[in-house]
């Protein structure tokens, strides 16, 4: 086991170095000057200048590199230019809200696609089935900032029942983890649906009907069990949508994460900001790819061999 | 794969005809689509741009289908005129990240070796670091908008899935006996890949770039709803949803239309991508269980 995440973990270092270095060299992508881009149009060339000195962007690029090395390491990202603070400091306050509505997401997808898709395996080509296909492929097409407006009108506007934006409360959540999560919810769904049908078909499923066993015992204790195994993997692959989804959500019901922050910066061209938002991001990525493998492996033993 | 689902004719007979069906509404859907997007000034009632003030936040009415928005700019026309953007911008990203796809992922699965493994540990692995979307954001926010960039960007974001499909193609093909055959006879390189290999993977390919098309378009317009797309005042369905949500409580018909309008174009794409699936994979529909 020990071996198996060591392991892992060295495949996920180089993926690290590859993000950072990603990373770093986005400001270089800006056309022109990016300080100037910053400052505007009418900045005095002195204060160009002392901004340049500020941000370390008038030494070479190798140690530039190196300088911007030392700062992910020890938690600097650099000073953001319109929040004046620390770039790091934003990101920290900011990140436990995106985590929060991502994992709500998450819940939220999970707990409409498991019964949905067990049901469809069950009733495979009946009426249920497919209408469920038929609504899946329905939220699959139907965009998460189309359908954060769509519920604001219906549950905030029209009946009253949820806020229509902000936090504090876990009402707030409700309608941005729904919209984050629908999509999840659909792809979820096909994917429980063959999963099970898949299960639903062996051997050992035959054995506990023979057996004797409930119905109800047989799908959820012995066939959803094995058929989560390969979902574990889909939803950590899915997480980096669903993170790069916060941007688009956060922005609709005007939460106060990472997502909306990177939005703000860009518009501000703030670009430290932005970089140290898409750091954050891509690295949450990786890391929950590492944590799924390992979750794979506990819920699989089979492959740590 | 084992199912205790017979497959009896008419079982499969009735689950083709419902996806032709529904592959029927989806090329219908296209058609429509295409048919806007290259006629758009012959069919736009209005011209999308034109700002009528006394007239804004019309609700719908026999002058505008689709109501006006908050400068009284007519939306069916800015919705037709937008089906432009969309389509050139989807087909242009699965085209580019397709070419993108096909040369580099041949490339690793026929020569393997070094390449492969610089090409898919170094080079995908890269570009699977980050969500796709994230990458086209990250690379629109620092070039800055403009539709060429938009193009750029959601094909930097979309290549590594052709990528990945047509290396593992590649690789299972390589090895078959009539590649051997060709390559015995003394056929180069370059004509192995493009005149045997090739051929004997498009179909997979073109499957993905179906449903890659209806990605695409859901990338522009998010890109768009986030003010990363095409600049004003150029119609997009993504920035006019951005633009309706101020307006969500008095006129909600600013944002009702270009959603429905998104994710009917999203959806005809998913329906024909499934549908050819059926037809030209069928391996890949038993494998997915439909």
């Amino acid at each position: 086991m020990l071996r198996y995440l060591l392991h892992r973990l060295l495949y996920t270092l180089p993926v690290i170095w590859l993000v950072v270095s990603i990373v770093f060299l986005l400001i270089h992508f800006v056309p022109g000057d990016p300080i100037q881009q910053m400052l505007g149009e009418g900045a005095a060339s002195a204060d160009i200048e002392s901004a340049r000195h500020a941000y370390g962007l008038d030494v070479p690029l190798g140690r530039q590199y190196l300088n911007y090395w030392k700062g992910v390491l020890h938690g600097d990202l650099g000073p953001s230019l319109r929040f004046n603070q620390g770039v790091s400091k934003l990101i920290a306050q900011r990140y436990p809200y995106t985590l929060q509505l991502t994992l709500a997401a998450l819940l939220v997808a999970i707990l409409l696609a498991i019964p949905a898709g067990v049901r469809s395996a069950r009733h495979r080509n009946q009426w249920d089935d497919r209408a469920l296909s038929v609504v899946s492929l329905f939220g699959l097409s139907f965009p998460n900032f189309a359908l954060g407006p769509v519920l604001i009108l219906l549950f905030s506007i029209q009946l009253g029942w949820l806020p229509v934006s902000g936090s504090g409360s876990w009402l707030h959540l409700i309608l941005p983890a729904i919209t984050m999560g629908g999509a999840l919810a659909a792809i979820l769904t096909r994917m429980v649906r063959t999963s099970m049908l898949e299960e639903l078909g062996q051997d050992y499923i035959r054995t506990a009907r023979a057996k004797g066993l409930p119905e109800r015992t047989v799908v959820y204790r012995h066939a959803l069990r094995n058929a989560m195994i390969p979902i574990v993997t889909v939803l950590g692959l899915q997480f980096g949508a669903l993170l790069a989804g916060a941007i688009v959500t956060e922005t609709i019901f005007s939460w106060p994460g990472i997502g909306r922050l990177t939005v703000q910066a860009i518009a501000n061209r703030d670009y430290y900001l932005v970089q140290g938002c898409i750091l954050a991001i891509g690295l949450t990525y990786v890391a929950v790819n590492f944590l799924t493998d390992f979750v794979y492996s506990i819920v699989n033993p089979r492959i740590r061999q | 794969m084992a199912t205790n689902w017979p497959l009896t004719t008419d079982r499969l007979l009735t689950r083709l005809a419902r996806h032709n069906i529904l592959a029927a509404i989806g090329v219908v859907l296209v058609v429509i689509f295409l048919f806007a997007a290259i006629f758009a000034p012959w069919i736009a009632p209005y011209d999308p741009a034109h700002i009528d003030l006394p007239n804004r936040l019309e609700p719908p009415s026999r002058a505008h289908w689709c109501g006006t928005d908050e400068l009284g700019r007519d939306i069916l026309s800015r919705l037709i005129y937008g089906s432009r953007i969309s389509m050139f911008v989807g087909a242009s990203v699965v085209v580019l990240s397709l070419l993108l796809g096909l040369i580099v992922g041949s490339l690793a699965g026929y020569y393997g070796g070094g390449v492969d493994r610089f090409v898919n540990i170094v080079l995908m692995n890269a570009f699977l670091s980050f969500p796709g979307i994230l990458i086209a954001i990250a690379f629109v926010a620092f070039r800055g908008p403009g539709i060429f960039n938009l193009v750029l960007a959601l094909s930097l974001g979309g290549w590594v899935g052709y990528a990945r499909l047509v290396r593992a193609q590649v690789l299972a093909t390589r090895e078959r006996e009539y590649v051997e055959a060709a390559r015995a006879l003394g056929a180069h390189d370059w004509r192995v890949i493009t005149r045997h290999i090739l051929p004997n993977i498009i179909q997979p390919v073109i499957v993905q770039a179906a449903i890659g098309m209806a990605g695409a378009i859901l990338a522009e317009a998010t890109m768009s709803f986030l003010g990363l797309g095409v600049p004003p005042p150029t119609a997009s369905w993504g920035s006019m949803l951005n633009d309706g949500r101020s307006h969500l409580f008095d006129s909600p018909h600013l944002v009702l239309f270009p959603a429905v309008t998104v994710m009917l174009a999203v959806l005809a794409f998913n329906f024909i991508g499934d549908a050819l699936r059926d037809v030209l994979d069928p391996r890949s529909r038993i494998e997915a269980g439909l």
